[in-house]
């Protein structure tokens, strides 16, 4: 293995780890709240797919940004209706969101751009760039600082908004009033309910703001790690975060350190196609499984345990 | 809220159904409107596309058969209250039995080769299934999550094995060499060996095959012990450990049931109509499957009729892109996802509105 490729790797890694802790917060808020979500997927989808689109209309990726959380905040409220109002199997929400997304995005984008789904390739000016503070070019030219400094600071304002949403979300989750709620609704939903707090209210807030965060995270598959949308841009993410949240058993901290750990394997398979070890070709397929892999075996119980929240996936009922 | 239960059984196995059909479709023209096309010649199209000849028929069925296997697969592990969403898992990893046994036994007669292949299929898939079956059963992991897992897990594993081991040497497409011991002809080469002309599709006799598993199906789950025991877990673990039912051992062979049933797909595909292991072959049929199953209520019979209007849909959705290349063929995707919200997760979203009329027609 070639050693000068490593500050690449770990630049890469932070980047490839973005959708995944913003969907894996998503997923966490939604969870906490005891709605589960399959729709991550779909939702990353959607926004990627909208904020292409309005970045290239607009000329700005900042409505593209807009509109990639609106989309997508509109679909966890569909989400949100069968699983709270209709007290629907939100397995089978999940699903259809996700199907939905990728029929819908194909659909519409094969139709205003005619290119197979593709939407038009966006300019730097209407993408979300690292940022380009003054002196970064003399800072990456140093010697070995520079290489450190650039693998931390050569990203986009996405990659520190999903940074600093780790420690908001924890802090929301475990000190706030609405956070202990929240939690509370996710575990025991009969007593928050006793207590004359909404259920259906605090989980709705819980469902947007799950929106919010896959927006951003489509957004900036879309807007900044590519210059366009094509069609399942996402890619398995979603599901990746889901077993992220897993892995860190529905708590923040955790799900950033898992996020970082999938994101590297990512790296990892993109730059070592084809790496050696000894005589045995590594396949890429190898890092590719690997996230999934190690999210069986830790469910198996055989790498520690993994609790979700109590009333996640159960509709509340009142009059029970 | 009102019980469930007090709408007449008609209204429940037939209006609610076909309302929640119709607001999805309905959903569905809307996206066709916002597109600037007409509903109503898109839906013709679709129509004439698959019924308005015997090709159209032929291709319908021969979709259908895949969904009839997939459809199958959830429903059986539903009936067990498992969610199995593997299915297009299962059926990826049983294209590697297929292939094996159909590449491997070659020195053996087609008559031998043929079921073995078949049955290497369904085991493959049953192996697939009944590991995240183990994992709920034994270790408690939840099985919509290790099937989504192993769905990925599959989708590595079997790229791997395509393009390093099945692949010949020097061969730019990735699949494997023709299947030529177990293959399993169309009707149409059917046809032609005693002078009939059958409309070139890939329709094979594999629809036997699936049209024999859903009887197979329904006389498992309500002819048998075992089908009794199926749905008793399904219905109420507790009362199931009170008779005697040990749900473990019960989950599991749910499991491998619906694996085997979702595998038996690779025998339409890889044993016939691709006639080799090819990459990523089973297109997203498997979670056709999950549309399937609720759309027929879980029933064979209901699956069956179910998977021949997703055939459609597939057909006519094919020559209706051909026709109006603004309409992509993704269409079909989003009726699914339709389909799936309104008449599994929206499913009762009409009920109380329809038990207000009829409580109010009953006084």
């Amino acid at each position: 293995m070639d050693l000068s490729l490593l500050p690449e790797i770990l630049s890469s890694t932070i980047r490839m780890s973005v959708p995944l802790i913003l969907a894996c917060l998503a997923g966490l808020w939604s969870e906490r709240s005891g709605i589960v979500d399959i729709g991550l997927e779909g939702k990353m989808l959607v926004g990627a797919f909208a904020s292409a689109c309005a970045a290239a209309y607009f000329q700005s990726a900042w409505m593209g940004l807009l509109f990639a959380i609106v989309i997508s905040v509109a679909m966890s409220l569909v989400h949100g209706y069968a699983s709270i109002n209709q007290r629907g199997n939100q397995v089978v929400s999940g699903v259809a969101i996700n199907m939905l997304a990728a029929g819908l995005c194909v659909v519409l984008g094969n139709t205003w751009y005619g290119e197979g789904g593709r939407t038009p390739a966006l300019a730097v000016t209407m993408r979300f760039m690292s940022i380009d503070f003054p002196g970064h070019d003399a800072l990456f030219a140093m010697p070995v600082v520079g290489a450190i400094a650039k693998i931390f600071l050569d990203h986009s304002i996405l990659t520190y908004v999903a940074f600093a949403m780790v420690p908001l979300s924890a802090w929301a989750l475990a000190k706030t009033r609405f956070g202990l709620r929240l939690r509370a609704v996710g575990e025991n939903p009969q007593a928050v309910d006793t207590a004359g707090i909404s259920v259906a209210k605090l989980r709705y807030q819980a469902v947007i703001i799950a929106g919010i965060l896959c927006g951003i995270a489509g957004s900036f598959l879309a807007t900044s790690l590519s210059a366009s949308f094509v069609r399942d841009m996402s890619a398995g993410r979603g599901f990746m975060a889901l077993a992220a949240l897993i892995f860190a058993n529905w708590r923040a901290w955790p799900a950033l350190f898992a996020c970082l750990l999938f994101g590297f394997l990512q790296a990892i398979g993109n730059f070592l196609q084809g790496a050696h070890l000894g005589s045995f070709e590594i396949p890429v397929q190898f890092f590719n499984s690997l996230p999934y892999v190690m999210t069986v075996v830790l469910l198996a119980g055989f790498i520690g345990k993994s609790v979700p929240p109590k009333a996640s996936g159960i509709p509340y009922t009142k009059d029970r | 809220m009102a019980a469930r239960g007090d709408l007449p059984a008609w209204v429940d196995i037939g209006v609610i159904p076909l309302l929640n059909l119709t607001i999805a479709l309905v959903v569905a023209g809307l996206v066709v409107v916002i597109i600037g096309e007409n509903p109503f010649q898109a839906l013709s199209i679709m129509l004439n596309g698959a019924l308005g000849s015997l090709k159209g028929w032929s291709y319908m069925t021969y979709y259908a058969t895949n969904f009839i296997f997939t459809g199958l697969a959830v429903a059986v592990a539903f009936h067990a209250g498992l969610f199995n969403i593997g299915g297009e898992g299962q059926a990826y990893v049983a294209g590697l039995g297929a292939a094996m046994a159909g590449l491997g036994l070659e020195f053996l007669p087609w008559w031998l080769v043929i079921p073995s292949a078949i049955i290497a299929s369904a085991a493959f898939g049953a192996f697939w299934a009944w590991v995240p079956g183990y994992l709920q059963a034994k270790r408690g992991s939840h099985i919509v999550i290790t099937t989504i897992m192993f769905n990925f897990i599959a989708l590595s594993l079997m790229s791997y094995l395509i393009n390093h081991v099945f692949r010949p040497l020097g061969k730019m497409s990735v699949e494997s060499r023709a299947i030529d011991a177990g293959y399993i002809p169309s009707f149409r080469e059917l046809g032609r060996m005693i002078g009939i002309t059958a409309p070139n599709t890939p329709l094979n006799p594999v629809i036997f095959l699936a049209l024999m598993s859903a009887f197979g199906v329904w006389y498992l789950l309500w002819r048998t012990k075992l089908g009794y025991e199926i749905r008793t877990v399904g219905a109420n673990m507790d009362a199931a450990v009170y008779a005697g039912i040990r749900p473990q051992r019960i989950i599991m062979i749910t499991m491998a049931i619906s694996g085997g049933l979702a595998g038996l797909l690779a025998a339409n595909e890889v044993l016939s109509a691709q006639h080799r292991l090819v990459l990523e072959y089973v297109q997203g049929a498997g979670f056709v499957g999950i549309a399937v199953a609720l759309m027929g209520r879980n029933h064979p019979f209901g699956i069956i009729l179910a998977a021949m209007l997703f055939g459609m849909l597939y057909q006519g959705g094919t020559e209706l892109s051909f026709e109006r290349p603004l309409i992509s063929r993704d269409m079909i995707v989003v009726i699914q996802g339709l389909v799936i919200l309104f008449m599994g997760a929206l499913e009762q979203a009409f009920r109380p509105a329809l038990l207000r009329y009829f409580a109010r027609a009953g006084d």
